[in-house]
């Protein structure tokens, strides 16, 4: 079943809205609910009111987050079956199987004890409130869990075999999915991002009541938590997205390349510290890709393999194939890809027909050809490159704003243990406006785990073009619309909501 | 161990609590509708938002549940059904996106739409979402316009893409039914949650009001299911033909069925003889209890005794059956070894509820709670 692609483009589409919107909410969930944890924790322990308002104040904040995460949640998981039909079929076997543990493990923890932590400081003990802040904090996380294996498998598919009479692909191997080392990097590097978010969140509003003079005390207080939660978290979060930059190498090095906007690969490969794409650079051609450039040496052979000499193939090598390195050429992956299509309808059809040594015989080319599968339903070569200057761009601002990041905390610590904080008011301005920058990073992130991956709905298996639900593309436009409708809708009232509640502050002026 | 079959007719059980429990817990929705019938001041209707809104999350969760363990048991109509459907199940996550911010920003300073249209929000969650619900489980007897071909990708045969559901009298009667469930089992949960004497003065008639309507729709819908033409599969061949009164027979074949869903609607109508009737406060636990049974019962023989749980109306042999759409065994199994967890969540969530519950919500508890709605 062949889709236009304008079909494709807006299923993409929508999906990219909801996972965007979402995730707008979800890492301030994610990081938040642990601050709150932390700071009931002092509370329980000192008795100190004070820390019991701080703890109160930020849970405020954090419920008009949470609902809003939740909505464009539950779209997500349905959209892979009103968007990605032939998807949930394909895979459903094995992505299924996440989503409904992420529903049973972690779901119901997060709203049976968010519901305690918000209406049950008047109906249990302190320390049974106390265990449901935290456990709401471990259910929002073991969500991102799950859910991220399921990703983490569609970047790099496990564990599973493909079953020519349902024609499907079926899990074979639960723990090879659980612990897939994209999924865990991806897991990690995500969590410990969602700490940093939720640090800047609480630092950027500390600053602004330290700005303007007022809650002094909540603000001070609370801004050491979330600058000491920043900057452990920060150094997690630099450590993952290592090993993320190593598994691309290992299993999506288009992606890895598209990061670099490298076309030509080479030995000793350096990552380039900043740089301007050349706008219209072509694989294979022998333009420049930068306009300018300032690069160090070496680096992403370092990040990518752990050796400083290693060879990282650019696009050009991954396109055109590179003998020597023993790449093929995407239009050689096509040839064999679409060996596997074919002989899977050929297997039907003699199964058919009861043909049974044609059968065998289908069935033996599927299983030598199908591990290129994906490429069989390519049309052009270059269709195997995913949008270089998106995808450069986006991690690029990843990486300066994470590493912006980790000198925020250390500044901002420095200066509260000196007790000059509150005079420093040009670090308290860059506190105050760091926020937007974590938002855009964190958005910048998924841009490069999913446009990056680009045409594969599942890496070098399934394309989106083949993933997505047999519907009329106008049904898709129309929903497409009104879910931006509505997400930005409910998006400005959450601000406005928000920007309220922070200006009315802690003592409730 | 465990054979094919009785792991998918395992999690064919699962999903049939879980969308009975789902359907139980649809007392939120019936109760946002509510908001103007039991409430005439401002302080009893935001006692009755805040009863509710300590509750959504876990029927909005159950539908989640319900979703995903579709999605992990029998994909193939996640990827039909939805996909397919397309319509409805939007105009369902439309509704049901709405719901979620509405709690919180209703009366939050500076919330932009004002009170009234998170209100509104609540009431179209609790009347279309749970209506459109009903309609497209309704279809799981009456079927869809769907074709599924020997790779066993899907599409929809018509470009109404779900809504000509809506043109079926017994899908309508179905989603109308749940409705005044909802809105019956509401009135039994303010009745069983809060305590202010002018709302609970209000309680009886809407119990009666709204289960009456339900129970002539519960039997025209009951009556139905039972005379109507049923698909069956050959368990040989998976040839899909149709029997007439199919359903009858998978109660008589199965007489423990018809007990359990009998005692069921027993244990619902005493429930809400307790609650309109006598007024006791914890009616809705026998409405409740035989909500859920019932319903466990009527979504339960839809994938057992050769039956199509899924008919397509423009191609018998796409229909889906429990047994050509699961998931593998292999997935099956180690889902079954996850669903042990089922009783410790269960566990969790009633001791959790039981002290949150322990006493009463009142308009002075909710003035003074720091966190209200």
């Amino acid at each position: 079943m062949e889709h236009t692609e304008l079909l494709i483009d807006y299923s993409r589409a929508q999906f990219a809205l909801t996972a965007l919107y979402h995730w707008i909410f979800v890492p301030l969930t994610l990081g938040l609910t642990f601050i709150i944890a932390i700071m009931e924790t002092i509370y329980v322990k000192t008795l100190d009111e004070k820390w019991k308002q701080i703890t109160k104040y930020w849970m405020g904040l954090l419920a008009i987050n949470f609902a809003i995460g939740l909505a464009t949640g539950i779209i997500m998981e349905f959209e892979f079956g009103t968007n990605w039909s032939n998807y949930s079929w394909i895979v459903g076997d094995i992505f299924g199987a996440p989503l409904a543990i992420e529903g049973l493990m972690a779901f119901f923890m997060e709203s049976t004890f968010f519901a305690v932590m918000f209406f049950g400081w008047n109906k249990v003990s302190k320390k049974a409130h106390l265990t449901s802040t935290w456990l709401v904090a471990i259910g929002s996380n073991l969500s991102a869990l799950w859910i991220l294996i399921a990703n983490g498998w569609m970047q790099h598919p496990v564990g599973m075999k493909f079953n020519p009479d349902s024609a499907r692909n079926e899990m074979e191997n639960f723990t090879e999915v659980i612990f897939n080392p994209n999924a865990v990097a991806k897991f990690l590097h995500t969590i410990s991002s969602g700490y940093v978010l939720a640090s800047l969140f609480v630092i950027s509003i500390s600053a602004w009541y330290l700005l303007k003079k007022r809650d002094v005390a909540f603000a001070k207080k609370s801004i050491v938590v979330a600058a000491s939660f920043g900057l452990i978290t920060s150094m997690m979060m630099l450590t993952t997205g290592d090993e993320s930059a190593h598994q691309d190498a290992l299993n999506q090095p288009m992606k890895l390349a598209a990061m670099e906007g490298l076309y030509r690969g080479e030995n000793r490969a350096g990552i380039v510290a900043f740089g301007i794409l050349e706008n219209d650079k072509e694989v294979g051609d022998t333009k420049d890709p930068f306009k300018f450039m300032f690069e160090i040496p070496g680096a992403l052979s370092f990040l990518g393999y752990h050796d400083i000499n290693a060879f990282v193939p650019g696009i050009d090598d991954l396109v055109l194939g590179n003998k020597k390195h023993n790449i093929l050429s995407v239009k050689e992956k096509m040839v064999i890809g679409k060996q596997a299509v074919k002989a899977l309808g050929d297997y039907k059809k003699y199964k058919k027909e009861g043909n049974t040594l044609a059968m065998d015989k289908a069935l033996k080319t599927f299983r030598a050809t199908s591990y290129l599968m994906g490429y069989g339903y390519l049309k052009d070569p270059k269709d195997a490159v995913p949008d270089v200057a998106l995808t450069f761009y986006s991690f690029h601002i990843m990486v300066a704003a994470g590493s912006w990041f980790l000198v925020l905390f250390m500044l901002i610590l420095y200066y509260s243990m000196k007790n000059e904080l509150t005079k420093k008011k040009w670090l308290l301005r860059l506190g105050l406006f760091t926020l937007p920058l974590g938002y855009a990073a964190q958005e910048c992130g998924w841009i490069v785990a999913e446009v990056g991956r680009q045409p594969w709905a599942i890496q070098d298996l399934l394309p989106v073009g083949m993933a997505t639900s047999n519907v009329a593309t106008t049904s898709v436009m129309i929903t497409f619309w009104l879910f931006a409708v509505l997400f930005t809708a409910l998006l400005v009232a959450e601000v406005k909501i928000m920007l309220k509640q922070i200006s009315i502050g802690p003592e409730g002026h | 161990m465990f054979e094919l079959l009785t792991l998918q007719e395992y999690w064919w059980l699962l999903v049939s609590i879980i969308g009975a429990m789902f359907v139980f817990m649809t007392f939120v929705q019936g109760g946002q509708t509510l908001l103007y019938t039991l409430a005439k001041t401002e302080d009893e209707r935001d006692v009755l938002v805040n009863s509710l809104g300590r509750k959504w999350e876990l029927t909005f969760t159950s539908l989640v549940m319900f979703g995903g363990a579709l999605f992990a048991a029998f994909p193939l109509f996640y990827a039909v059904s939805f996909g397919g459907a397309y319509y409805v199940w939007m105009a369902i996550l439309f509704c049901f996106i709405i719901q979620a911010v509405a709690y919180e920003y209703r009366k939050k300073p500076d919330n932009f739409y004002g009170q009234r249209f998170y209100e509104i929000l609540l009431y179209i969650n609790g009347t279309l979402g749970i209506f459109l619900i009903g309609v497209a489980l309704a279809t799981l007897f009456s079927g869809g316009n769907f074709y599924v071909n020997d790779m066993h990708l899907s599409r929809w045969a018509t470009q109404s893409y779900g809504l000509e559901a809506l043109l079926n009298p017994f899908n309508l009667a179905f989603g109308a039914m749940l409705v005044f469930l909802a809105r019956a089992q509401a009135a039994l949960y303010f009745l069983n949650n809060v305590d202010e004497k002018s709302i609970r003065s209000r309680i009886k008639k809407v119990i009666c009001t709204n289960f009456t309507p339900f129970l002539v729709l519960f039997l025209y819908v009951f009556g139905t299911i039972l005379f109507q033409d049923g698909y069956v599969y050959d368990t040989d061949t998976l040839v899909v033909s149709v029997e007439s009164m199919k359903f009858l027979h998978t109660f008589l074949a199965n007489p423990l069925l018809l007990v359990i869903i009998l005692a069921g609607v027993v244990s619902l109508l005493y429930g809400v003889y307790l609650g309109a009737i006598k007024g006791k406060i914890n009616a809705i636990r026998w409405s409740g209890t035989g909500t859920i049974l019932a319903v466990t019962v009527l979504l339960f023989i839809l994938g057992i005794h050769n039956s199509i749980y899924y008919p397509s109306l423009v191609d018998m042999q796409s229909s889906l059956s429990i047994v050509n759409s699961s998931g593998s065994l292999y997935t099956l199994k180690v889902m079954s070894v996850v669903s042990l967890l089922v009783p410790v969540v269960l566990g969790y969530i009633i001791y959790i509820w039981r002290s949150m519950d322990a006493t009463q919500i009142t308009i002075d508890e909710v003035k003074s709670d720091s966190h209200h709605y």
